[in-house]
């Protein structure tokens, strides 16, 4: 193939979201100017009607900080200052509390932030410039690894010749399919409405997970801000009806919202863009083939009813960046099996074990049967007198269990 | 595979050369028969370029670490070592007696861009031609010698005054038979059989006074251990099998 350019270059990223973005500058600061880092996205310029919202655990927050983009984001982060899960039927007026957690890991140290997906991608992008990462509006179009590099074509018609490809291209990553890594997995046949609610009481930092029987419906808090209280909802329906609540006008879903939100926090009204997406539960059987890593959905896609899916995304960056670090500053090939193995063993297995785990919790909470419920209520009941096992789920769920690549604990590379 | 040319040296021995003309071809394959070299690498590369940023003053997280130093990689084999430290700066001298290794090596830094100084020979010939150099490696070589005390003390000859010395090898105990000869080659099938010869494997107090014997100072010993649950190689107290030991010359 004969092209207009042939670029030596690093490490080439496909997809400039909260992992690829990350990555890129995890590399530029531990490693410098003289190692050159590229991410492609067709949709480098993003129109910013993204509704979801994300809870950036501890582990994940400290990340940020050390690539020194957490201080744009703080402003409109709204720590969780506590987290309560129910379990009851539509038509139930009262929603007893079985579990409870100080949303602390450390003191002074909350176990989550939420914030709003928009403004934390605007602040990576600014860090990945200001970082000199060569940001290219266009896809890859094809690749071909030969033993030493990577021939990486893109469809603005230039060639890279990079060390590694790093898919960071989403869900259905059209390079993870090129590369021929299945995925298994299954489709839970829900879909989540995400959207935005003002509501007229204070939230205190409170997050919800009401588990209705079609799915869980939680309420997670966002910053207050010029129009007032708001939370963001993650609104699990099976998919079908999921689609028949979006498509309703403001009134009908007014309405259904209504009845599963509650009366706690007063008035409340559904505001900006509502979608729904689609639920799965998939993992590449590899996340390495040859000159190739997987990270963030492109690697795994997992039920969001533990909310841990983009700080899955940035657990996969810590340790894939910690692997390249620690291999270029030995001079060796931050592309070769070796490192790569290395990122695969340090997360395939974590990841398996989340995917599981959210799998089990949404099997055992979407369903009308009573006597399940009855024996989750006693399992939860036991779980919250026991403040060693609570603590154990507050650290595991924020990503402080476990050996921890460097960036998770706050240490720069 | 061309027949080797085998430069007749009394520190050589003739069986061993013949044994790693015939793995040459697969030295740079991590998933072939070299792949625990693969694996062992990051762990010996750490340890040099730590040894040697912390005598010649260097950062070690640049990407530059080693710059301007002029280094000699003892039975550089395929090229394993030589290019990385190549890579982080150092002026590399690759050394080994077994010519089919030294094509390897020079196709494949050519195919890296790098360049490095490969040369069939040994440390004599090196030490004769007046060769002096800040770092002088000899990683898993002292196991395969004939004459233990004359390689380190043509060695010895080549550290310029302030330079360093670093040799890695394998004990001689109950246990590095039990595990780098059975396990290793027979049981894991990790190194072709016939790679080690367990009584020509040297005790850190052989090699330690044979290195003072010539002029070093041991300023560092650490031995190098498998960690079957993580598959990995890591740094560890115990020398039993795998070590490594660091040695300086007065400035």
């Amino acid at each position: 193939m004969t092209t207009a350019t042939n670029t030596r270059t690093d490490i080439l990223i496909a997809g400039a979201g909260f992992a690829g973005l990350a990555l890129a500058i995890a590399l530029k600061q531990a490693l410098g100017a003289s190692f050159a880092v590229v991410v492609a996205d067709p949709a480098l310029a993003r129109s910013g009607d993204d509704p979801r919202a994300s809870a950036i655990v501890a582990a994940a927050r400290r990340l940020f900080e050390t690539l020194g983009v957490w201080h744009e984001i703080a402003p409109r982060a709204q720590p969780i200052l506590d987290m309560a899960v129910t379990d009851s039927r539509l038509n139930d007026a009262m929603r007893p509390t079985f579990l409870t957690f100080d949303g602390e890991v450390a003191p002074d140290e909350p176990f989550a932030h939420m914030v709003e997906n928009d403004p934390l991608l605007k602040a990576l992008l600014a860090k990945a410039r200001a970082e000199n990462v060569t940001l290219l509006n266009t896809a890859v179009a094809d690749f071909a690894a030969a033993p030493d590099r990577i021939a990486v074509h893109l469809r603005d018609g230039t060639t890279h010749a990079a060390r590694l490809l790093v898919a960071a291209d989403g869900a259905r990553s059209s390079i993870r399919e090129r590369a021929g890594i299945a995925t298994h997995g299954w489709d839970y046949a829900q879909s989540s409405i995400v959207t935005t609610v003002r509501h007229e009481r204070d939230h205190h930092g409170r997050a919800e997970e009401h588990f209705l029987p079609a799915g869980p419906f939680a309420i997670l808090p966002l910053k207050r801000d010029a129009t007032g209280h708001r939370s963001s909802i993650v609104w699990t329906e099976a998919s079908a009806e999921a689609e028949r609540i979006v498509a309703l006008d403001d009134a009908g879903f007014h309405a259904e919202l209504e009845k599963r939100f509650g009366l706690r926090l007063g008035e409340i009204e559904a505001v900006g863009p509502r979608r729904a997406f689609p639920l799965g539960l998939s993992v590449a059987r590899s996340f390495v083939a040859e000159r190739i890593a997987l990270i963030g959905d492109a690697a795994h896609v997992i039920h969001p009813i533990a909310g841990q899916g983009l700080n899955m995304g940035l657990k996969d960056v810590a340790a894939l960046a910690e692997a390249i670090v620690d291999a270029a500053r030995l001079g060796l090939d931050p592309g070769s099996p070796v490192t790569l193995d290395r990122y695969q063993r340090w997360r395939r297995f974590d990841t398996m074990v989340m995917g599981v785990a959210t799998d089990g919790l949404n099997r055992l909470f979407s369903n009308h049967s009573d006597a399940l419920r009855l024996a989750r209520d006693v399992g939860l009941g036991l779980v919250d007198r026991l403040p060693a096992l609570k603590q154990l789920f507050i650290r595991e769920a924020a990503g402080l269990a476990g050996e921890v690549p460097k960036l998770l604990r706050g240490e720069a590379l | 595979m061309s027949a080797p040319t085998m430069p007749d040296s009394p520190t050589v021995d003739a069986a061993e050369v013949a044994r790693f003309e015939r793995l040459a071809a697969t030295w740079w394959d991590p998933r072939g028969k070299m792949g625990v070299l693969h694996k062992f690498n990051p762990v010996r590369l750490g340890l040099i370029k730590e040894a040697a940023c912390r005598r010649f003053g260097r950062d070690p997280k640049r990407l530059d670490s080693l710059a301007g130093l002029r280094l000699l990689d003892i039975g550089c084999g395929g090229g394993l070592l030589s290019e990385p430290l190549a890579r982080l700066g150092a002026a590399v001298v690759g050394a080994d007696p077994a010519a089919a290794n030294i094509a390897v090596a020079q196709q494949h830094a050519a195919q890296s861009g790098l360049a490095i100084d490969y040369r069939v020979g040994t440390a004599e010939a090196l030490a004769d031609a007046g060769e002096r150099f800040d770092i002088v490696l000899a990683m898993e070589v002292v196991e395969h010698v004939a004459d233990l005390s004359l390689f380190v003390k043509r060695c010895a000859e080549m550290v310029k005054p302030g330079g360093m010395m670093i040799v890695a090898t394998l004990n001689r105990t109950f246990k590095s038979f039990a595990l780098a000869i059975v396990g290793a080659e027979y049981v894991l099938g990790w190194l072709p059989r016939g790679t080690h010869q367990w009584d020509k494997f040297v005790t850190p107090n052989e090699l330690e006074a044979t290195l003072e014997r010539h002029g070093l100072k041991v300023v560092d010993e650490t031995g190098v251990v498998y960690n079957l649950i993580a598959d990995r190689w890591q740094i560890s107290t115990d020398m039993d099998v795998n070590y490594v030991v660091t040695a300086e010359k007065a400035p």
